[in-house]
């Protein structure tokens, strides 16, 4: 069992966690937007192997922030809560 | 030298003090150039240009494998061969996989133990009887085999799950496929790679792809770690990092990284003999032909290239599989290890030319990608051969996530991703 840090609750067991997505993706906005571009927002995925900077919700107390972590040694390097921006799903 | 695979030539070789086998592949140095390469050397690259050279008489080809072949994917799943699916391009494209398999081992004189020992897809609730009733109908219709189960024929073929009234998911009935069963994996690697080499394929094993090259807009071949490799048309079937390849091709791909695991018991005498999948409890579990329970569920949760599998879904895994099966509580686990598997919002593969031109996809199969490497090699090699879709493979082109004519198999048969 990893524990993950919720900002709000400090470490907790992965298992309270939820993934939400890659952060920094964002919503196209406007009246013209292709189908392309939808695509792009609703399902291509970076899908990185190593680095990644993603999306958690903490189901118990419904904090979200951006965790960066390893997605192969699902080592943590950091948290913080998401920009308004980059708050993906 | 012994090439033909028989009892007669078994007899022989013991008279022969077996030193008449040759190699069952040829392990080649990589040419410059070739009219095809495959990259990802797993039962689908392996079975692509297996078809290229018997379907299409393509010879002057390669796979590329950066490991061992058959030590990804195709060498850590759980055998289940199947084709129970809902919507009718899905019973097409694992209906093509389940009639390949039937006619393997004798084609490619190399047995991959085929077993159709029947499966059950457990009902735990009125509402999934309901489900599991126009599921078989949308199969029959279809034209692929499934039966409704009653709770007595249950009994009938799984004596030893838990019926007691007190259980916590006891059963009503469930789906039953009698065509289904389990294959061994490795053979299904080891054969397909004997027989495209015996077709002229060249198999390179240790040869990683560092990098496409890309000339006026098109895909021309790979730098590898043995070499630059030209090529006319290059396939790509590498399972949970697709993702890694594409961005080094310069596009993204739907598709998100997880690790699936599993995990075998030691081997016991024979008490099950039939596939077991609860829905409910989110495991599948069958015996192996050497005894082994062979048990699996759930993707882990968190995304993930490390090919280790976390505890949370190890202990629920098990947890229920001794709701079903509580006599299974004296076996000891003997390994687990974790494949990564390529997921796909609608839970359907993309097979087709991806945004760069050139190179064509095989990928997204995510957790069910062992049942269909018969189909995912033939539609890829036709692909390869022929630059268009064969008729099954069309549906299932990149272009429905732009479309929107998704095959969602999540909400059709009900499979978890």
């Amino acid at each position: 069992m990893q524990l993950f840090p919720c900002p709000f609750c400090g470490p907790r067991p992965e298992t309270e966690f939820h993934y939400n997505g890659e952060a920094g993706n964002i919503r196209p906005d406007g009246a013209q937007v292709s189908a392309e571009c939808w695509a792009g927002y609703l399902y291509e995925r970076s899908n990185p192997k190593g680095a990644a900077r993603e999306i958690w919700v903490h189901a118990t107390c419904q904090e979200f922030f951006v965790m960066e972590r390893d997605t192969v040694t699902h080592q943590l390097a950091a948290t913080q809560t998401p920009g308004f921006a980059e708050h993906a799903e | 030298m012994t090439r033909r695979y028989s009892a007669l030539s078994l007899f022989r070789e013991g008279l022969a003090n077996q030193t008449g086998w040759e190699p069952a592949w040829r392990s080649p140095q990589p040419r410059k150039t070739y009219d095809v390469i495959v990259i990802g050397g797993g039962g689908h690259g392996l079975s692509t240009v297996y078809y290229l050279a018997r379907n299409h008489g393509i010879t002057n080809v390669a796979v590329l494998e950066k490991g061992w072949i058959g030590g990804g994917n195709t060498g850590r799943n759980t055998t289940v061969v199947r084709s129970n699916y809902y919507y009718p391009e899905s019973v097409a494209l694992y209906g093509l996989a389940h009639r390949l398999y039937e006619n393997l081992s004798g084609e490619i004189n190399y047995n991959v133990m085929l077993s159709q020992r029947g499966m059950v897809t457990l009902c735990h609730s009125v509402a999934e009887m309901e489900i599991a009733a126009r599921l078989v109908n949308a199969m029959q219709i279809n034209g692929t085999d499934a039966e409704l189960f009653s709770v007595e024929d249950v009994r009938r073929v799984l004596p030893n799950y838990n019926f007691a009234p007190d259980a916590r998911f006891p059963v009503l009935g469930g789906v039953w496929q009698g065509r289904a069963g389990t294959a061994r994996h490795d053979a299904v690697a080891w054969g397909y790679a004997r027989a495209a080499s015996r077709l002229g394929v060249d198999i390179i094993q240790n040869c990683e792809i560092t990098d496409f090259i890309i000339e006026g807009g098109r895909c021309r071949g790979v730098e590898t770690t043995r070499g630059a490799i030209r090529a006319n048309r290059i396939g790509m079937a590498v399972a949970g990092h697709s993702s890694v390849l594409a961005a080094k091709a310069g596009f993204r791909l739907p598709i998100n990284s997880y690790a699936l695991q599993a995990c075998v018991s030691e081997p016991v005498k024979p008490v099950l003999d039939t596939v077991v999948l609860s829905p409910g409890t989110g495991v599948y579990v069958s015996q192996s032909d050497k005894g082994e329970i062979v048990l699996g569920g759930a993707l882990d949760r968190v995304p993930s290239y490390g090919q280790r599998g976390n505890l949370p879904t190890l202990e629920s895994v098990i947890a229920g599989l001794l709701e079903m099966f509580p006599s299974f509580g004296q076996l000891k686990l003997m390994r687990q290890w974790a494949g990564i598997v390529d997921v796909v919002p609608d839970s359907s593969p993309i097979i087709g030319e991806s945004p760069l031109p050139g190179l064509f996809l095989n990928c997204g199969w995510g957790t069910g990608g062992f049942k269909a490497i018969p189909a995912g090699g033939t539609l890829l090699a036709h692909l390869l051969a022929t630059g268009r879709h064969h008729d099954i493979s069309r549906p299932f082109d990149l272009d429905r996530f732009t479309t929107g004519r998704l095959l969602d198999e999540a909400a059709g048969s009900g499979i978890a991703h």
